[in-house]
């Protein structure tokens, strides 16, 4: 007997829970004023979410996925990314796309019953949120596929989560970025909870991230609460797409601390001990005193910057909540590029009923 | 000019638009080399090179899920799926998101793909390769559904797909993909998406069918004729959007009407045109709305198939019970 095919796993951590910095960290980790910069975003997130969260329970929000304690994989993601690749989501990665331009009055507008929401003013060609889970996965994988048939240096990347990854698309999509070389950075986010169901009920699979092995891909996991790691892991993973070298699986490992959305509760399903041990490990705490320690940061900035943030996100909820509703003929104008005759005659008659007739 | 088949004049209009159009690329299961399984894309990828006509992984999941990408990022994709049966695992990303992309980001994106395969029966094939499910897609909003039954009409139909800035879904009754040869100019003329084709002027009775019945309905035709029964066939061919308004003339006309389709009855796509004529025509009719369809069971192996398919004979005695109604 012989051995056909071995593989290993390697798992990247430079900034651990306590905020002290691992061997072998890259340039990045002694870069301060970029973290402090993207510390600022993973704030900014963090502010803008508990808002959110808050607009839901006082009836001025419809169901809202909550992204709290998944701030360093999506800002690190989104900040990765260059303007030109192209993002595709699932339904809670807003640190990633505020890096890419999309507005929190966006957020708000599509969590508020609003279409105009997807209609982003970050990359117009970014696709829009997506709930069927893992069905971005192959979109970006076509959009990969895209760029590579017309030669353009350009990634595209989606995120999914531990639960997503069991689903056929993610698979389907790996694969075909294997077999065809795509530049594609499929993101794993193991946040460990699929609503209810527990990463271990998921794959009997060790790691997310080995699925990439089957695709014939590079495949690593990382610290997701470590926003150098995810950095790390991303960099590579791009510089590697965008020459041509195809694409990686990156498992992100994290906790979702909030409910799945603000329809779920999650005491339901999960022990108090475990979101407290969790809590110990969020990414916020970890950077701050990584850049506290380096006088990078100090509590007077984070106090400044948190009521900065605090008018930001008052500005982007009152723009959300100023938003007159679109009219009715909204529903009609954008099924077809040209209204076919029946729907023309709908929306006519939708018109009508409007105007009480 | 080449007399070509139906399925030769598939390979032309995709050959057309590949060779005016950078942004169209071909991508399925057998499609490259093997020129599909039909042989609907031979020659291309010897043509346009393996970039421009993809061999996929075996999954249509994938296929369909690719095209969305593509088409939503500046490509002008053509999918196919080997056998309408197989099309079950293509309907979320064809109703999740091709169809919707461009409500969703209220047009900021849009999915100009287009979904093909060989649809229905009567070739004799294994299971699962039979499959008449056009009305699982006419009730998607955002998605138009063709079916051509001629050479020209394939060829025609398909570049206009091709061309339509939204996803279409193109259905081939494989059953006459070779059936005839007709003079099909390669001009590059697309056929509008929107009207319904009239094939045979009648005073008697209006027949609305599409797909592979067209030449069952035509037969049935020429059989009425001998009796004196002028029937007017008209092949819907642009199943959705439909042009609803070429059926209400004929009705108006001909005071009957006599529907025919492959697929199941009970919400087929012959029931919403029954219900418009309920709503609209119903002072036009002078006897019931007949459906000849098949039946409300899966399409059997072969051995039983031709006797669920309608055939010209359904066709005559449905047409002869319209007639005798009032």
């Amino acid at each position: 007997m012989s051995t056909c095919a071995s593989f290993q796993i390697e798992h990247l951590q430079y900034l651990d829970a306590e905020g002290r910095l691992r061997a072998g960290a890259p340039p990045l980790a002694k870069d301060f004023a970029r973290l402090v910069d993207l510390y600022r975003q993973m704030l900014f997130v963090r502010v803008f979410d508990a808002k959110a969260v808050a607009l839901q329970r006082t009836g001025k929000l419809g169901t809202y996925a909550s992204c709290l304690g998944h701030e360093a994989v999506h800002v690190g993601v989104g900040s990765a990314m260059r303007a030109e690749d192209c993002f595709a989501p699932s339904y809670r990665e807003y640190g990633a796309q505020f890096c890419r331009g999309v507005q929190a009055r966006e957020v708000l507008l599509y969590w508020g019953g609003d279409e105009r929401g997807n209609d982003y003013s970050g990359p117009r060609h970014d696709f829009a949120w997506c709930v069927p889970i893992a069905t971005q996965c192959l979109h970006a994988a076509g959009a990969a596929l895209a760029y590579k048939l017309r030669k353009e240096p350009r990634v595209a990347v989606c995120c999914v989560g531990d639960g997503g990854s069991s689903k056929a698309d993610f698979y389907g999509a790996i694969n075909v970025t294997g077999a065809m070389t795509l530049p594609l950075v499929a993101v794993i986010i193991n946040n460990q909870w699929a609503i209810s169901v527990p990463r271990k009920a998921q794959t009997g699979a060790q790691t997310l991230a080995q699925k990439g092995i089957a695709a014939g891909l590079p495949c690593v996991q990382v610290d997701g609460n470590d926003l150098i790691a995810v950095r790390a892991a991303m960099d590579t993973s791009l510089e590697r797409a965008r020459k041509g070298g195809g694409g990686t699986v990156i498992e992100a490992v994290t906790y979702r601390l909030s409910d799945h959305t603000t329809a779920d509760d999650a005491r339901r399903y999960r022990e108090d001990a475990e979101v407290k041990a969790a809590w110990a490990r969020e990414p916020m705490k970890r950077l701050r005193a990584y850049l506290e320690a380096h006088k990078a940061w100090d509590e007077k900035q984070e106090e400044a910057w948190k009521a900065e943030c605090a008018a930001r996100v008052d500005t982007e909820v009152n723009a959300y909540l100023e938003s007159k509703s679109q009219p009715v003929t909204a529903m009609f104008d954008y099924t077809y590029a040209e209204l076919p005759v029946d729907l023309a005659r709908q929306r006519e008659a939708a018109i009508a009923r409007e105007q009480g007739h | 000019m080449a007399q070509i088949t139906l399925i030769e004049a598939v390979t032309q209009a995709l050959a057309w638009e590949m060779a005016h159009d950078p942004a169209v690329v071909v991508l399925g299961e057998d499609v490259g080399v093997n020129g599909g399984v039909f042989r609907a894309t031979q020659g291309l990828q010897q043509k346009f090179g393996p970039e421009r006509v993809i061999d996929t992984p075996l999954d249509e999941t994938t296929i369909a899920g690719l095209t969305v990408g593509l088409a939503a990022q500046g490509m002008k994709p053509v999918a196919e799926a080997q056998f309408e049966g197989f099309i079950y695992p293509m309907m979320e990303h064809i109703a999740c998101h091709a169809a919707r992309m461009r409500t969703r980001t209220r047009g900021r994106l849009h999915v100009p793909a287009v979904y093909r395969a060989p649809w229905g029966g009567g070739i004799r094939a294994p299971e699962h390769h039979s499959e008449a499910n056009e009305h699982l897609f006419t009730n998607i909003p955002g998605l138009r559904v063709v079916m051509p039954s001629s050479p020209a009409r394939a060829y025609g139909l398909l570049l206009a797909a091709i061309r339509d800035p939204d996803p279409v879904m193109f259905f081939e009754p494989k059953r006459i993909y070779r059936q005839y040869k007709e003079e099909v100019p390669d001009d590059g003329e697309a056929l509008p998406l929107d009207v319904c084709f009239v094939l045979r002027d009648g005073q008697d009775v209006t027949l609305v069918t599409w797909g592979a019945q067209v030449k069952e309905t035509l037969e049935a035709a020429d059989a009425l004729a001998k009796e004196g029964i002028r029937a007017e066939v008209i092949d819907l061919a642009t199943v959705k959007p439909l042009d609803f308004d070429t059926i209400a003339e004929s009705v108006a006309k001909t005071h009957r009407c006599v529907i025919v389709h492959e697929a199941p009855a009970t919400a087929g796509f012959g029931a919403e045109i029954a219900a418009r004529l309920a709503e609209h025509s119903l002072y036009d009719l002078h006897a019931p709305v007949e459906r000849v369809t098949g039946y409300d069971t899966h399409i059997p192996l072969f051995r039983l198939e031709m006797k669920y398919l309608p055939g010209a004979q359904r066709i005559v005695e449905a047409v002869r019970r319209t007639l005798a109604a009032g």
